[in-house]
């Protein structure tokens, strides 16, 4: 999918040029300002609500990295979200790691999964791609249902925070929250980083012109993959982490729901953007908590938004607050 | 209460200020709003818990009843419930759904706050992951297969097959059903377990069992599920020979698929509204409330149940000792003997679980049928002592032997 | 006789009735592939019109008094007439956009339309039952077929075929595949290309309604039933090959065989197969069946 915020109209503009690290002089202010919202909002907001809103944001921002940077859209997310989850929730509980390696085994479970997915998903673009990417995930689905160590229905309960490092405890809710943060802000930089790589340049000409591409010498599949495989990991890793706040890895994390709401986050909030993931999942969340007492509308409301956002926000929040200002955010 | 639990980023938590002292018992009915097992929780579970508290009277407490939907999805109630119990919420009520009421189980422990099930089948609650924050009220998985499986067999049908969904929960009301068809003398002739949930159509699995020549056809599977094999196993006649033990079915679902589909099916419930005196009583000042006027179904007789006889140990510890430790309120629940209208007499054991006996129903024809949401016959009792998990075989670590 | 240590006959039983589960799969992938192959819409929607057409069937008989027969007649017009106005309002304003927005705006409405429905008639599901003159069932000696499921592939056939040929042999037809290849020049040969478009939609849209009144004497109607169907329907549709009406119907009856067979040797993996053999296809084949690339 094209991105939304037309990036050639402000070329040449002084908010264009990258001042520091590949951020423009307004992303690095934005980045400033999440960065005091992370240090700031645990002290006045509940850190629970806010580790789930960063996890979320770092599935988003993942899935981001795909149809934002590569144009693909994958429907299928939720099975390393949700795969990274239990493998992160197994490893705690029944290996007895400690919270960061079960993350990280989380995470390379997401990229495993990710590379068998991968491979047979980018042989097709565009729709087909979806549904394949859809339909895997569906695979991935009936096998937790059906796997002995993901307790079917039930879920794994009860996964201890256990200690960072084997020393830190991360019992208390405020000190697993500057672990998660500390995840966060680290993926969101590598995902940053890797699109201002030579390789993210390599993505976005396929995303624009893939023939081209190709004819220029590219092996365009090894660099979809590669996205994908990273894309993947990165969504175990979110999903590990989900798992390790509220201990517990259940089946809804791999249900193609799962992978409609990533959608929906990175949506509302912005495809294509560096922010717009976070600002999306930030969103999402925030409502689906407050929603809880209406019962059956919240799918409905959620729908609401889709239309709304497909038909008259294609750009989302953060794309159009970046097209208000004039800066590419 | 720290500073950081008292502003939120959400919840049901509108108007809702954190006055510690002398604030009223809140009790939180986290239930299914938006999912499959809104029918028989849902909406109704809100009504039966706010029925217990208008009929225990004020006795000095105030009591205030709020509601969530946990979408079905564990994250979202743990959210909920973790926000809540930080907030002044003393109580939870209902939670179906078993992944949800494990993870609320594990918090309402971590927050020495009471958690009261009513709509949960897993019968972990009251097992390896018991607590003692915890009350199971209506029924479990165990109850059900033994409910049915006992005594079925015991009834004439002595050999079974199975319609098995493929994940814990069916595997669990399937071994636990054949334990008990076996111990009675019967047979279990062969299971067919089909993937969840994206089966529909279950025409195979019934010729299966048909040819399998088997008295009985144990569904060990729930809600829509269920719905689809009654209905297509009368489709296939399959009914003509045989009977049909719903595992997990409920007053609602028979009555969505009507009695012209269900008749002669035979299911386990320990509440039925019409099975006596006191249930009738109690179902008739409750039904005007009820959405669509319909009378309550068990989870939310369970709701009222367990409602009722939290207020009252609340008001035996005083309100302020209550609000203070959860786990007395519980230990208290199961020193004091339940009386309800709902389930009549009956006691909480030490791991949790609540005693009542559990009824073995025919879903009438529909020439049977005397009026309006009159569908079942009784066929057997089990007592209460009998009807659970022994104390024995939960392995609660709670228990000392 | 013994056929992998299952009776023939029994076997044959099976074949039989996971043809009847493809005749559903069929007709539920023949929409989807009408209004992708003309529209370029995934149609994330067509669960939740399949679902739609069940419920109209219920409420024409409970609110009007209008039976099965009346029912496979107006709902599928009523469904698509909702489905028309969804593609003027919305669906029609994305045609220029990259093919995923589409995807994305049905999905939202599916979300929409299976959430007013379960607001409003609850989760469990409602009643209907198999009309008079379909009852009953055949004794087949080895097993028992109700005569309503020979109805159901018989109906389904006939709507294939006759799909088929007014998109392939009629006039009409070749008017829609011409404006698919080139709208613009269709169109300057003054013919209506919107509204072609929108009825297009309409139809494939009364073409799911119309499985879901089939579906509804069988099936439990309830506000899910839709959603558990379509991702196997997508499968179907994409191992047909996208767009392909004659692809999605043969895959459709033979993936409804094949998952028929599994649920008598390996039951456990009776929804696993339709995407393991999604898998070989793409791998052998990337074009799909009968795929255009």
């Amino acid at each position: 999918m094209a991105a939304p915020a037309a990036a050639g109209a402000f070329e040449g503009i002084d908010a264009e040029r990258e001042v520091f690290w590949g951020f423009t002089r307004p992303q690095l202010l934005a980045f400033g300002l999440m960065l005091v919202f992370i240090a700031v909002a645990p002290f006045f907001l509940y850190p629970v609500f806010l580790m789930k809103v960063l996890c979320f944001a770092l599935f988003a921002c993942a899935f981001n990295l795909l149809i934002g940077y590569v144009g693909l859209l994958s429907f299928g997310h939720a099975a390393y979200f949700g795969m990274g989850g239990y493998l992160a929730g197994h490893s705690a509980k029944v290996w007895g790691f400690t919270p960061e390696v079960s993350i990280i085994i989380g995470g390379l479970a997401g990229m495993l999964l990710g590379w068998l997915i991968g491979m047979l998903a980018i042989r097709r673009q565009g729709i087909y791609f979806a549904m394949i990417t859809l339909a895997m995930a569906q695979m991935v689905y009936f096998f937790c249902v059906q796997a002995p160590f993901t307790n079917g229905e039930d879920g794994i309960q009860a996964i201890p925070r256990g200690a960072f490092l084997g020393s830190v405890s991360m019992a208390r809710d405020f000190n697993l929250y500057w672990l998660v943060a500390g995840i966060f802000v680290i993926s969101f930089l590598f995902i940053h980083r890797v699109i201002h790589s030579p390789f993210g340049q390599v993505m976005k000409a396929i995303r624009e012109n893939e023939p081209r591409a190709i004819s220029l010498g590219y092996r365009v599949d090894d660099y979809k993959l590669i996205a994908f495989v990273i894309s993947a990991g990165l969504s175990g890793v979110a999903g590990g982490t989900k798992s390790i706040v509220f201990g517990i890895a259940t089946l809804t994390d791999v249900f193609w729901t799962m992978s409609g709401e990533v959608v929906l986050m990175s949506l509302v909030g912005g495809l294509g953007t560096l922010f717009g993931p976070v600002a999306g999942a930030a969103i999402i969340i925030t409502m689906q908590n407050y929603l809880a007492e209406f019962g059956a509308w919240v799918t409905v409301i959620q729908g609401v938004i889709f239309v709304l956002c497909v038909l008259a926000f294609r750009r989302g929040v953060v794309g159009e607050i970046g097209r208000l200002l004039k800066v590419r955010l | 209460m720290d500073r950081r639990s008292l502003i939120i980023g959400g919840s049901a938590l509108a108007g809702f200020s954190a006055r510690a002292q002398a604030a009223p018992i809140r009790i939180g009915v986290l239930t299914d709003m938006s999912g499959p097992y809104r029918d028989p929780t849902g909406p109704g579970s809100v009504i039966c818990t706010e029925q217990a508290v208008l009929e225990f009277g004020n006795r000095g407490l105030a009591v205030e009843v709020i509601r969530a939907d946990h979408q079905n999805r564990p994250d979202v109630g743990a959210n909920i419930a973790r926000q809540w119990y930080d907030q002044g919420v003393d109580a939870i009520v209902d939670v179906p759904t078993s992944s949800v009421a494990l993870a609320v189980n594990s918090i309402a422990r971590e927050k020495n706050k009471v958690f009261l099930n009513s709509g949960a089948a897993t019968s972990d609650l009251t097992g390896a992951q018991c607590s003692p924050n915890t009350v199971h009220f209506t029924y479990d998985t165990y109850m059900l297969a033994r409910g049915t499986g006992a005594a079925l067999t015991r009834a004439g049908g002595d050999s079974w097959y199975f319609i098995t969904a493929d994940y814990a929960f069916g595997h669990a009301l399937q071994r636990d059903t054949s334990r008990f068809v076996e111990a009675g003398g019967g047979r279990v002739l062969g299971a067919a377990r089909y993937p969840f949930p994206s089966t529909t159509d279950f025409s195979s699995f019934i010729v299966q069992a048909q040819a399998s020549r088997a008295k009985v056809l144990g569904l060990a599977n729930a809600g829509t599920d269920t719905a689809n094999c009654i209905k297509q196993a009368r489709e296939f006649g399959l009914t003509r020979n045989m009977k049909i033990a719903g595992l997990l079915l409920s007053f609602m679902e028979v009555h969505s698929l009507g009695l012209e589909t269900c008749q002669g099916l035979v299911l386990s419930e320990p509440f039925y509204w019409n099975a006596n005196d006191r249930t009738r009583a109690f179902t008739q000042r409750v039904r005007p409330r009820m959405p669509a006027n319909a009378p309550p179904a068990q989870v939310q007789a369970g709701c009222y149940g367990v409602t009722l006889h939290y207020l009252k140990a609340v008001a035996e510890l005083g309100a302020a000792a209550a609000r203070a430790d959860g786990r007395a309120v519980v230990a208290k629940m199961k020193a004091m003997p339940t009386d309800d209208d709902a389930f009549g007499p009956g006691r909480i054991r030490e791991d949790g679980r609540k005693l009542h006996p559990c009824y073995l129903w025919e879903v009438k024809a529909p020439a049977q049928s005397t009026g309006a949401w009159d569908y079942y016959n009784l066929l057997a009792t089990t007592p209460a002592e009998e009807a659970f998990r022994p104390l024995a075989e939960g392995n609660c670590p709670l228990v000392r032997s | 006789m013994d056929l992998f240590g299952i009776p023939a006959p029994l076997l044959f039983g099976q074949v039989l009735l996971g043809l009847i589960n493809g005749a559903f799969y069929a007709l539920l992938s023949l929409g989807l592939a009408v209004i992708f192959g003309m529209l370029n819409v995934i149609n994330f929607t067509h669960g939740a019109q399949f679902m739609m057409g069940a419920f109209v069937a219920w409420m024409l008989l409970e609110w009007l008094g209008i039976g099965y027969w009346g029912a496979l007649l107006l709902a599928p017009l009523i469904v698509g007439a909702t489905g028309i106005i969804m593609e003027r309002l919305m669906i029609a304003r994305l045609y220029k956009l990259d093919h995923l927005y589409g995807l994305l705006l049905t999905f939202g409405l599916g979300l929409i339309i299976e959430g007013l429905f379960r607001n409003e008639f609850g989760s469990s599901g409602l009643p209907y039952r198999i009309p008079v003159e379909l009852q009953g069932a055949w004794d087949l000696d080895f097993m028992f077929m109700p005569v309503y499921r020979g109805w159901v592939v018989l109906v389904a056939f006939v709507m294939c075929l006759a799909t088929w040929l007014v998109i392939e042999k009629t006039k009409i037809g070749s008017y829609l595949r011409a404006a698919t290849e080139n709208p613009a020049l269709v169109q300057a040969f003054g013919i209506n290309v919107p509204r072609m478009m929108t009825l297009t939609y309409g139809a494939g849209v009364a073409l799911a309604a119309f499985a879901g009144v089939l579906a509804a004497p069988i099936y439990s109607v309830n506000p899910q039933m839709g959603s558990n169907l379509i991702i196997i329907v997508f499968a179907v549709v994409v191992i047909g090959g996208m767009g392909s009406i004659l692809g999605s119907v043969l895959t459709g009856f033979g993936l409804g065989i094949i998952e028929g067979l599994t649920k008598v040797f390996y039951p456990e993996a009776s929804s696993t197969v339709i995407f393991v053999v999604m898998a070989l296809v793409l791998l052998a084949r990337p074009a799909a069946l009968l795929g255009r690339s």
